[in-house]
């Protein structure tokens, strides 16, 4: 293995437009597309990943947006680099587990170049931008020359690398829903050092309706094969009075419904310990944010 | 098709063509034409001594493809020692605080701080070490470097009160 040299030869394509990347997509085999390129060149130094086509997107300046329409969903593009999210103050103001979760990413210099499209792509059980997406509904744009469908995020991943996006298919556009009055959320991520992959990461949302929660939602990263969302465990936080025993049982619930591995980031036994405490301190600072009382 | 295409670069102000394969990072590149200011360690993005700016923003030429920067600026600590005020400061400031040891990351320290400085750093060492935190130094145990960067955004009137 070199780290010198790309081990693989490729053509590289430059597409001014949305169009030309997909006819690209439809009519060549074997193309990988470039945004940031952190994950992609390195898998290609690394972990032998080849191509025939590297399709280099970041010529298309109408992917690389960060915006609200008008119905008051917040819309990032393919190309929104995570250096420019962090900043932004929508995402501060209404998505703050997400820019939790963009502060905590990697180093600067990484985060000048990567997409948050692109940490959804690689599809790593511990994306970060994912774990709090999955917490706030995100819905994701899927493109090709057949058209657009929508994918929830939790329906995208389907194994380490590998999503529901067929060979011709782009991810676009990434859409979060307007959150409700009366909601909370906390993104908390265990590393070892500071710019490190995460260990584990737990990302928590409520609605509070009075000593109630009506909504919740708990997903966590590197705990399965792909970012999971744990929807049995947040169903038990729904519909009763929010007590700290209350907190302690769903806790006890995610930490025996996962089933995590050992790598060499840590060990399985140290992930469902450690699971448990974090669900806990994810679920109490959300309902606190929701304005909850404890 | 690993033949070789000319690529114009805006290196530390000059405006320079190379030719490179299409498979060559921005690192290669810069190496290949003799800018051995940037140093390549890891090569696979994790160590940062290949940190240069890149229309005004630190990124790591070794997982950057060079043709991916055609037409764009970008400035190695070299140029900016001889161009720009601020790093002249840091780099002083480095030889000053004997932040210098084996002096391999020192490059991409440089380029670190002179992005955390130019985008409104404070004299907080919390903050530096996050800036920071996208280079490795083996030597130092970063404390030195850390008061090189300390001391360069007191200068700049950047104390927190």
């Amino acid at each position: 293995m070199t780290t010198r040299i790309l081990a693989t030869e490729f053509d590289y394509l430059k597409p001014a437009t949305l169009e030309e990347a997909l006819k690209i997509l439809a009519e060549k085999e074997n193309v990988r597309i470039l945004a940031g390129g952190t994950d992609v060149i390195v898998k290609m130094k690394v972990a032998g990943m080849t191509c025939d086509y590297l399709m280099d997107i970041k010529g298309i300046d109408a992917l690389d947006y960060a915006k609200l329409d008008d119905k008051g969903v917040f819309h990032i593009g393919a190309l929104a680099k995570l250096s420019h999210l962090e900043k932004d103050p929508v995402i501060a103001e209404r998505y703050p587990a997400l820019k939790e979760a963009f502060h905590l990413m990697a180093s600067i210099s990484v985060r000048n170049m990567a997409t948050m499209a692109g940490n959804f792509c690689n599809a790593s059980p511990v994306a970060d931008s994912v774990v709090p997406s999955i917490c706030y509904n995100a819905v994701l744009t899927l493109a090709s020359v057949r058209g657009e469908r929508t994918v929830p995020v939790e329906k995208f991943f389907l194994a380490p690398g590998v999503t529901v996006m067929e060979k011709d298919e782009m991810l676009v556009d990434i859409a979060l829903p307007q959150p409700e009055a009366n909601s909370g959320d906390a993104f908390i991520k265990k590393t070892r050092v500071r710019p490190d992959i995460a260990k584990i990461s737990v990302g928590a949302r409520v609605i509070r309706d009075g000593e109630k929660a009506c909504f919740c939602r708990i997903a966590m990263g590197a705990i399965a094969a792909t970012p999971a969302y744990l929807e049995e465990t947040s169903a038990l936080f729904v519909g009763k009075k929010v007590t700290p025993e209350l907190i302690a049982e769903v806790a006890a619930h995610a930490s025996a419904s996962i089933r995590p591995i050992d790598d060499n980031r840590t060990t399985a036994e140290y992930r469902v310990a450690i699971a448990e405490v974090l669900t806990k301190d994810a679920l109490t600072e959300a309902w606190r944010n929701a304005g909850g009382e404890l | 098709m690993s033949n070789l295409l000319p690529l114009t670069l805006k290196v530390n102000g000059e405006e320079k063509t190379f030719l490179a394969s299409p498979h060559a990072s921005l690192l290669r590149v810069l190496r290949d034409n003799y800018y051995w200011d940037v140093k390549c360690g890891c090569e696979e993005g994790d160590c940062g001594t290949c940190t240069v700016l890149l229309d005004g923003k630190a990124v790591k030429s070794c997982i950057t493809l060079a043709h991916n920067c055609a037409g764009h600026e970008v400035w190695t600590d070299k140029g900016l020692g001889y161009n720009d005020e601020i790093t002249r400061m840091i780099q002083d400031a480095f030889v000053e605080c004997g932040s210098i040891q084996c002096g391999f990351c020192t490059p991409g320290m440089i380029v670190a701080a002179k992005h955390y400085i130019d985008h409104g750093g404070i004299a907080d060492r919390k903050e530096i070490r996050k800036a920071i935190s996208g280079n490795l130094c083996r030597c130092t145990g970063y404390n030195k470097i850390v008061d090189a960067i300390y001391k360069v955004a007191v200068e700049l009137g950047r104390e927190v009160r």
